[in-house]
């Protein structure tokens, strides 16, 4: 599933993400708020879904080669953590819905379902 | 940002009081990936003197390998360096530990370094490493990915510390990112901290009564300096009878049985 459909799907926000960004492949999901975490277990093309809204997220989502980051519960990001999506390229989307909810309409979606393609 | 700033006026007028002393113990160098290029040995030891700070602690992320270099810049400077460390915690809590020799706190990095998350620096991603020498002069980059965290939970690193003499300060507790509050919530009534450091943005007075729970701790505020102009804003001023840490720790529960 690409990453657009999902927007329009669950209604996200789009804060920054050129249109070819939205276009890619989503390879599956990663939930955490320890940045370390994500360091540690996050996959290239993954979405990661969080609440924090420092701008390390963006950096660490580039790190990792994530396709996009979701902050839950209609967070809002820094000023300078959209500056920084921005620079980087990096989609920054919002959901009003809490983490939970969130991961599992991704699951139901087929993202992150091992062995099934989306 | 914006924000009214607090701590420097008042540090530097209360530490010409006789017996009082002005303490920055948290500071970084160019050796933190976040912190600007020109936070270099000399310039730090240079800054910090003018603005009348007398003790200053080095606090790297994860690192002490610039240490050295700060206290010997400072041997032209009537101006106390403390070796010390910024351990980022498991749970990513930041926890400061403050040693009294060189060689305790090269002890505490092998333990940091040994539990550090593996992975290379992104210079582009977050910042340069740069080990510097007293004259200024880049010795090398490190390498290692300072920004990440340790595999050691909070208690671990709070007794490493201490097994090694130290004193261990939970670092901004008044932060949402980064402070052992924000990420556990509380503090750990069985978490043996020898302080608690509030941002230089919170006064401490307001601090007290924001986190009347923990007055059995030192409340302390530093400047978390990642740039020159931060240097000394937010110092505290301490009573100490010297500049050992056996007079810190003294200092630092002399102030919980003043305040309470």
């Amino acid at each position: 599933m690409k990453l657009r459909d999902i927007v329009e799907v669950l209604k996200l926000d789009v804060r920054t993400g050129s249109s070819d960004r939205l276009d890619v492949e989503v390879t599956g999901g990663y939930a955490s708020d320890l940045m370390s975490d994500v360091i540690a277990g996050a996959e290239e093309g993954n979405l990661w879904v969080t609440l924090q809204t420092h701008q390390n997220t963006v950096a660490v989502g580039v790190m990792k080669s994530l396709c996009g980051i979701i902050l839950v519960n209609g967070r809002e990001p820094e000023k300078e953590t959209i500056q920084k999506a921005e620079v980087q390229g990096i989609p920054l989307l919002i959901s009003t819905m809490p983490t939970f909810e969130l991961v599992g309409r991704l699951f139901e979606l087929g993202i992150g379902k091992k062995g099934k393609p989306a | 940002m914006g924000g009214s700033e607090h701590g420097t006026p008042l540090a530097i007028t209360k530490a010409k009081q006789p017996g009082f002393v002005s303490i920055d113990l948290h500071i970084h160098t160019c050796l933190s990936p976040c912190a600007t290029l020109d936070m270099t040995p000399r310039k730090i030891v240079a800054e910090a003197s003018r603005k009348g700070i007398e003790i200053i602690a080095v606090t790297d992320h994860n690192t002490t390998e610039n240490a050295l270099a700060v206290i010997k810049a400072a041997r032209e400077f009537d101006l106390h360096v403390i070796p010390g460390i910024e351990v980022t915690t498991s749970e990513e809590v930041h926890i400061i530990g403050l040693f009294e020799e060189m060689s305790q706190a090269r002890e505490m990095q092998a333990i940091v370094y040994k539990n550090l998350q593996e992975g290379m620096n992104d210079e582009d991603l977050f910042g340069m490493q740069v080990v510097a020498n007293e004259h200024d002069e880049v010795e090398k980059m490190n390498k290692r990915l300072l920004i990440g965290a340790t595999l050691l939970p909070v208690h671990e690193v709070v007794d490493a510390i201490h097994g090694l003499d130290g004193l261990a300060i939970a670092a901004h507790i008044d932060r949402e990112r980064f402070s052992i509050i924000g990420q556990l919530g509380f503090i750990p009534n069985d978490l043996k901290l020898d302080a608690v450091e509030i941002s230089r943005r919170l006064p401490l007075d307001q601090a007290r009564s924001r986190f009347r729970e923990y007055e059995r701790f030192a409340f302390i505020s530093a400047s978390d300096a990642h740039d020159l102009e931060e240097i000394g804003k937010g110092a505290t001023c301490l009573q100490m009878a010297g500049t050992h840490i056996k007079d810190l720790k003294q200092a630092f529960e002399e102030l919980v049985v003043s305040s309470s």
